[in-house]
């Protein structure tokens, strides 16, 4: 039975890789293959799950595959099955496949209709992986793949301003959920002195007998996996992303942003239960904050006047409630609620262009006009501000820029005269830095504290530099690799560390960073001109440098597709408890390497193309 | 000199109306030519000065025409007569060498928009973007037609004025900073105070606003359309395009002072360039001539072959003997193949096709409708009204669109339970698909159990103003129009049917673009049968025969209506007819219902998901699952091909199969020698079937600008429009699943009658006269004396001579079908 499990993952995998091998005329084929991964999914889904159930709902776990070991750091992937897992497992075979089937119809004649099953198969495998994750590393990698694929869904009519604008913010909120993983992550392996299984993590006696000795680790490690679930799931104050997302063809939009990937961040809660289920104050805040999501959401939800923004606003106020089961404990009602939000939705949406034909009908025979009512004038204040308050989001959209991205945009411009010769000019430094690590007997005690905090500073100064950056790619480019190098520098001095983790890290960083820049040089020769100051759309005219470029930004900024992911998580093994500012700094550079690689990509291939003798949109279309 | 103001508020307003996208809401949706601004000018000088001002797209590329070239579609004899004809034969060479050789930019530049860039070069500032999506939601929320749950609080006197009364009573406000509230609640502030502190230089102030408005051309289209036809909305609205171009000055006064504090210089004072007049185009360039030529040869490529075709053919002797029975269609493109099945099958019918409103000119009112309907063409303003009485139409319900599920607790329930009945509706409808209350359903426009009030007891019985049912001479008026325009005056079949025609999908916005045009998108059911109504009725047929038609007591008319999309028919009324009718009728259903399963048979060669080799039962059956499949986009290709306009007898086209390319209006030139009835068919068809072609063309070339884009990520907006995602502008035009096997032609009108009848004909209505004057519609006249072609050029009418000297006969439809998913060429049938 154990065996099995795997099989969840192998499917998505296959049919992702072989729906890339198909030419891009071939509709049939491509939605024959997407069907048939789907299909077999589902078949095998309602096999296995009738198995389990006659076999009395055992809890699986299985440790898969070693990735890599060195001393007590093990990075493995391990395959969890329970309950909760089953649930999800059901409803996501249910609703792919229905949206596979549904959408092998749909896009008919749309221009990328090989580019949309791949990345619906490219989800559906992340949200496969997430699911049946056993522990926190192999749930990162889901969790990265989720993202990313996000990305691409919203931003699947690319050659549109708005949709790469909201998929760019989306990936950006998303990356704060990440951050939350890897804080997590980095915190628990200090608690655990290795890298723990969510079995391990459900075991209440295991979980007690650590937590009560270091309270505030398991403090902070839950309300990191708190963030982390708020962003995925749009709850308050993260929630405005979500009507933003629903700028894909109408199916992915149905299928992500209003059911599967939007309950992830419950998936999370449930996922990681036992360990915080006897801290009485972190599940009072979730449930607060359920049940601030679910009022704001409401309230924002009422005074929509476009049909997919209400129907997003009424999932992520049903996660709100979800929230609230989950910190009471009602693990069941929460799962069913979970299942039947996520049809609902789901069809609500498919649905939604009929709005128009029923709800006219329903005005034409039903209509009444609205008599003025004489109310008194608190009342009518107080409705009116709420309906203003309402319309607009709650502040929560502009708030996230506001307070969030522009004080680091603003920082990074500070920094505006810093160039890629001047990087290389700290070159010396580093060196210095390098020749330091090995004779440290040289430095006073409180200097070499603070070197690795200087050095992840000056990364991530670097990162923040090439994020605002309007004019040269390239500049951009070769910022955001060096400060993986003055990151890995920073870390190096950490003790116990050795070469060959550095080099398991930066190996991924150079093979990125080379490929990375032989696009842009490929790119900027033909397209003389081309600046991040706006959008390029490149990827009209090379469409496969564009795939091959985005995949060396993927690497570059710790994708699960090159070592860097790997050299990250070991680079987090080795950053102290007491170093915060280090771990502050080194997950900031980590945040902006991801959002000003995605920008870059997004100015350069995505968006309005800059040749006009094609058919291009308005800007605001 | 400094007493003239440079800036005219009204004068500009004016010209931003003009140029502004004028379609109406959803649910009025109606075809119209796309550049209706520019149609005082000659379609060739209309679409480059679009073209060069707005950015449009408005002819294919250069590498789209040589691709054409290459596959034949624009024939190389036809493209050598086009250049010889238009540069001189001396010139052919170079000029082929231009069209086929020579490299041009296919880059479109545009002059809108140069101005308020420089918010972006000078101030780094993307005004838009945050204005915009503020802006679009202001809007929509104010127009919402029954989407929100709670509603615009404030609706009286124009969106400002609500603001205003919202701002006063509110804790918090719609904007930013506290100068642009000041400046909203001072009402002695006008636009040109706004653009004083925005624009600064006088001079700048119409260029700045002809940029602003057209950055979302959508929602101010919509604006001005409202603003001007309140009707359009169920619910009411008061909205001015002024107000909401105040609104948006102050939203962007709003942004720049939360960026730049209050301190800012306004834009002019940093811009250097001369302000320009955006409406000037510039000079012609050899690049647009040779656009020009090469959309001309492309055009006659295919107006030579079907003229070519009807001057050859051999015309049947029109039958002496009645026939057995008549039956008219809407002149709709999409009722040209299924009048001629119903022909081949029954050779002894004859059909007829005149505009499918049937000359009712009246609004509709269904049992329990709150709201009246027009259903007649758009342009008509009626003074009737006919309402629905003893219906047994039942309200359907589906919880999916209920606002219930968008409350919290009680949502809270519902989306605990209902999402696993949605699971399985959803599992239902994907793999077997079935009518629901979301599908729009042509057949529920009037039931057909009810009875219509189509008879006016009293001159006094009114509602709203308007007469309830016609009188007697009424009647009578609308029936001779009918049967004098068509022709049919003598000869009656024992039963003459009036097939109204509608159409069936879901999940489809713009279902209104689907029903027949001229009863105003509505099915054209209750026209139907109203008009069989009166033309049953004794006292009409009393006049009718004291002005020349005598139509035989046993004569009946049979109101029916066609739904092009599952192609089936409901007739009308039925129990009315006699006995021996009644026989008859049972004969006739069987003819229609064969008819109807070849024409779905015929439309299935355009559609992937069918085999169209099957037999035309079970096509016909898959047909069907279309138009209520919510995954289906294309429930039918409603008009796309449409390019031709045929009005004449039977005789003159009905031999030839024409694709389902041809509006067909029937017209005996020998019972309207003096082009009297001409003339009025002349005025419908020009502006329905040349707005329904022109908004297929535009919408074809530029889908991004001029069209709606692809349809799968659209987002309803208020029940009025539709947009892509969040906060997207609404996008005017046709979806691209409607257009993408259309090819851009512009209409040919073919008249069957004398060239100079028809010139003087023309000549009377100057509105009509434009559409041909300025070449928005191609007009070819036949001589029904020696068969000679005309062609109108330059105000007069010319000999052609076809270079297709041969149509091909052909000998298997079926085949035909089968094999062909493509635009088929003329043939001649057998």
């Amino acid at each position: 039975m154990d065996g099995i499990l795997s099989l969840f993952i192998i499917i998505p995998f296959v049919g992702f890789i072989v729906s890339l091998l198909i030419p891009e005329k071939n509709e049939k084929l491509i939605s024959g293959v997407a069907m048939f991964a789907t299909g077999l999914q589902l078949a095998s889904t309602l096999g296995f799950l009738a198995y389990w159930v006659m076999a009395k709902f055992p809890t699986l776990n299985i440790k898969e595959q070693s990735l890599y070991k060195s001393g007590h750091y093990e990075f493995f992937i391990d395959l969890y099955f329970d309950k909760v897992t089953a649930t999800y497992l059901l409803v996501g075979a249910i609703l792919t496949f229905l949206i596979a089937t549904y959408s092998q119809y749909y896009l008919h004649r749309e221009k990328g209709y090989r580019r949309f099953f791949n990345t619906i198969l490219f989800f559906y495998l992340g949200y496969n992986i997430t699911i049946f994750s056993g522990n926190f590393e192999t749930l990162f990698i889901g969790w990265e793949i989720l993202g990313i694929s996000s990305f691409l869904l919203i931003a699947f009519y690319r050659d549109r301003y708005l949709p790469v604008r909201n998929a760019f913010k989306v990936f950006s909120i998303y990356r704060l959920g990440d951050i939350g993983m890897i804080l997590a992550m980095w915190m628990s392996h200090h608690l655990w002195h290795h890298n723990i299984t969510f079995a391990e993590l459900n075991n209440y006696a295991v979980v007690d007998h650590t937590v009560s000795d270091h309270l505030y680790l398991g403090v902070f490690i839950s309300l990191m996996i708190m963030l982390s679930a708020m962003v995925k799931s749009a709850q308050f104050p993260f929630t405005s992303w979500l009507p933003r997302a629903m700028e894909g063809p109408t199916p992915s939009s149905a299928i992500f942003y209003s059911s599967l990937s939007v309950h992830i961040g419950v998936f999370m809660l449930l996922r990681t239960f036992h360990f915080w289920e006897h801290m009485v104050g972190i599940r009072v805040l979730i449930g607060l904050l359920g049940l601030t999501t679910s009022i704001a959401a409401t309230f924002s939800g009422r005074v929509q006047s476009s049909i997919k923004s209400q129907v997003a606003y009424s999932s992520a106020a049903q996660i709100g409630i979800i929230f609230i089961e989950v910190a009471l404990g009602l693990e069941t009602l929460a799962l069913i609620h979970f299942a039947s939000n996520a049809f609902l939705r789901s069809y609500q949406l498919l649905v939604s262009p009929s709005v128009v034909t029923y709800l006219i009908r329903e005005k034409f025979f039903n209509y009444q006009p609205t008599v003025a009512k004489i109310e008194p004038a608190w009342l009518k204040k107080l409705k009116y501000s709420l309906y203003v308050f309402s319309v607009r989001e709650w502040h929560l959209d502009s708030f996230m820029f506001r307070f969030l991205w522009n004080p680091f945009k603003k920082l990074g411009r500070l920094f505006g005269f810093f160039n890629t010769k001047m990087a290389l000019g700290l070159l010396p430094i580093f060196i210095l830095g390098v020749y330091l690590y090995h004779n440290q007997q040289y430095l006073p005690k409180p200097v070499l504290n603070m070197l690795p905090t200087i050095f992840a500073f000056i990364g991530f100064l670097m990162i923040l530099r090439a994020f605002v950056e309007r004019k040269y790619p390239t500049n951009s480019w070769w910022l955001t690799v060096f400060s993986h190098f003055w990151i890995a520098l920073a870390v190096l001095y950490n003790e116990l560390f050795d070469y060959s983790h550095t080099a398991i890290y930066l190996s991924g960083v150079v093979v990125s960073a080379l490929v990375g820049y032989g696009s842009l040089r490929y790119l900027l020769k033909r397209e003389p001109g081309t600046d991040l100051n706006g959008f390029y759309g490149h990827s009209f005219e090379y469409e496969k440098l564009s795939g091959v470029f985005l995949l060396s930004c993927l690497g570059l900024a710790g994708f699960p597709i090159t070592t860097t992911f790997l050299g990250e998580d070991l680079l987090y093994s080795h950053i102290q408890l007491n170093q915060f500012f280090l771990a502050l700094f080194v997950s900031m550079s980590f945040i902006f390497s991801g959002l000003a690689l995605i920008r870059m990509y997004a100015r350069l291939f995505l968006g309005p193309h800059i040749k006009t003798y094609h058919q291009v949109g308005h800007r605001s279309s | 000199m400094k007493n003239t103001p440079v800036f005219n508020q009204d004068d500009v307003l004016h010209k931003l109306r003009h140029y502004l996208p004028e379609q109406a809401p959803l649910k009025d949706f109606i075809h119209h030519n796309t550049l209706h601004s520019f149609q005082y000018l000659p379609f060739e000088e209309a679409i480059r000065k679009a073209s060069k001002i707005f950015g449009f797209k408005t002819s294919l590329n250069f590498t789209e025409y040589r691709a054409l070239f290459a596959s034949q579609k624009i024939k190389s004899s036809i493209l050598e007569q086009v250049i010889i004809q238009q540069k001189g034969a001396e010139n052919l060479e170079s000029w082929m060498q231009k069209l086929t050789q020579q490299h041009y930019d296919n880059g479109i530049t545009k002059r809108i928009g140069q101005l308020r860039m420089h918010w972006k070069s000078q101030y780094h500032i993307d005004l838009d973007t945050i204005v915009h999506t503020n802006l679009f939601r202001l809007l929509n929320s104010y127009l919402d037609q029954g989407i929100a749950v709670v509603t615009f609080p404030v609706q009286n006197g124009g969106i400002l004025s609500s603001i205003r009364e919202i701002e006063q009573n509110s804790y918090f406000s719609f904007f930013k900073t506290s100068r642009a509230k000041k400046l909203l609640f001072d009402k002695s502030i006008t636009i040109k105070h706004l653009l004083q502190l925005l624009v600064g230089n006088e001079n700048y102030f119409e260029q700045y606003l002809f940029d602003q408005q057209f950055a979302h051309p959508g929602w101010s289209g919509m604006v001005a359309v409202v603003e001007e036809h309140p009707q359009f909305l169920l619910e009411h609205k008061n909205i001015s395009l002024l107000d909401v171009i105040h609104l948006e000055l102050l939203l962007e006064i709003d942004n720049l002072d939360q960026t730049l504090g209050t301190h800012w210089q306004p834009l002019c004072n940093t811009v250097t360039d001369a302000p320009i007049d955006v409406l000037d185009p510039g000079p012609l360039t050899e690049k647009d001539e040779v656009l020009n030529l090469w959309q001309a040869a492309y055009e006659w490529s295919y107006y030579d072959e079907i003229l070519g075709g009807i001057k050859h053919l051999n015309h049947k002797k029109a039958a002496t003997e009645t026939p057995s029975f008549q039956a008219f269609f809407c002149i709709d493109d999409r009722e040209c193949s299924i009048r001629r099945y119903v022909e081949l099958i029954d050779y002894k019918c004859a059909t007829y096709g005149t505009p499918g409103h049937f000359a009712i000119d009246t609004y509709y009112q269904p049992e329990n409708g709150k709201f009246h309907t027009k259903i007649c063409p758009a342009p008509v303003k009626p003074s009737h009204l006919i309402k629905e009485v003893s219906s047994i139409r039942k309200a359907e319900r589906d919880v999916h669109f209920s606002k219930t599920t968008h409350g919290l607790l009680r949502s809270s329930i519902i989306s605990q339970t209902l999402g696993f009945w949605s699971a399985l509706k959803l599992s239902i409808n994907i793999f077997k698909p079935s009518l629901s209350p979301a599908t729009s359903y042509s057949f529920k426009h009037m039931d057909k159990l009810s009875s219509l009030t189509v008879e006016n007891k009293s001159p006094n019985h009114k509602q709203d103003g308007l007469q309830i049912g016609y009188t007697i001479d009424e009647m009578a008026a609308r029936v001779e129009a009918v049967l004098k325009s068509t022709g049919l005056v003598n000869n009656f079949a024992p039963v003459v049917y009036m097939v109204g025609h509608g159409a069936s999908s879901v999940n489809n916005t713009h279902y209104a673009g689907y029903d027949c045009g001229a009863c105003s998108g509505r099915p054209g059911s209750v026209n139907a049968r109203a008009f069989s109504y009166m033309a049953n009725h004794k006292e009409v047929r009393l006049i009718l025969a004291a002005r020349g038609i005598n139509i035989p007591t046993e004569t009946e008319f049979v109101g029916a209506l066609h739904d092009t999309t599952r192609d089936e028919v409901m007739f009308y009324d039925e129990q009315t007819l006699s006995p021996s009718n009644t026989l008859l009728h049972e004969q006739n259903v069987g003819i229609f219902k064969q008819a109807l399963d070849l024409n779905a048979k015929e439309r299935s060669r355009r559609f992937m998901s069918i085999d169209s080799h099957k037999s035309a039962a079970k096509v016909h059956e898959a047909v069907k699952l279309r138009s209520v499949s919510l995954f289906e986009p294309r429930p039918e290709l409603n008009h796309a091909t449409n390019t031709l306009c045929i009005i004449g007898r039977r005789s003159f086209n009905g031999q030839l199969f024409l694709d389902r390319r041809a509006f067909l209006n029937s017209y005996n030139y020998t019972v309207d020698p003096d082009g009297k009835f001409l003339l009025g068919i002349l005025n419908a068809a020009a502006p329905v079937c040349g707005g329904i072609n022109l908004e297929y063309y535009f919408s074809r070339v530029d889908n991004e600008k001029l069209g709606a884009g692809s349809k799968l990520p659209h987002n309803v907006m208020g029940l009025i429009g539709v947009s892509n995602g969040f906060d997207g502008d609404l996008r005017p035009g046709l979806p691209s699943q409607m257009i993408e096997v259309h090819d851009p032609l512009r209409l040919m009108i073919i008249v069957e009658h004398y060239p100079d009848v028809v010139l003087n004909t023309i000549k009377t209505n100057p509105a009509t006269y434009e559409w041909f004057e300025k070449a928005w519609v191609m007009l070819a006249v036949q001589n029904p004396d020696n068969k000679e072609i005309f062609v109108f050029r330059n105000g007069e009418f010319v000999v052609y001579e076809p270079l297709s000297t041969e149509t091909k006969v052909l000998k298997d439809l079926n085949g035909l079908v089968e094999a062909n998913s493509e635009n088929l060429p003329v043939y001649q049938l057998q």
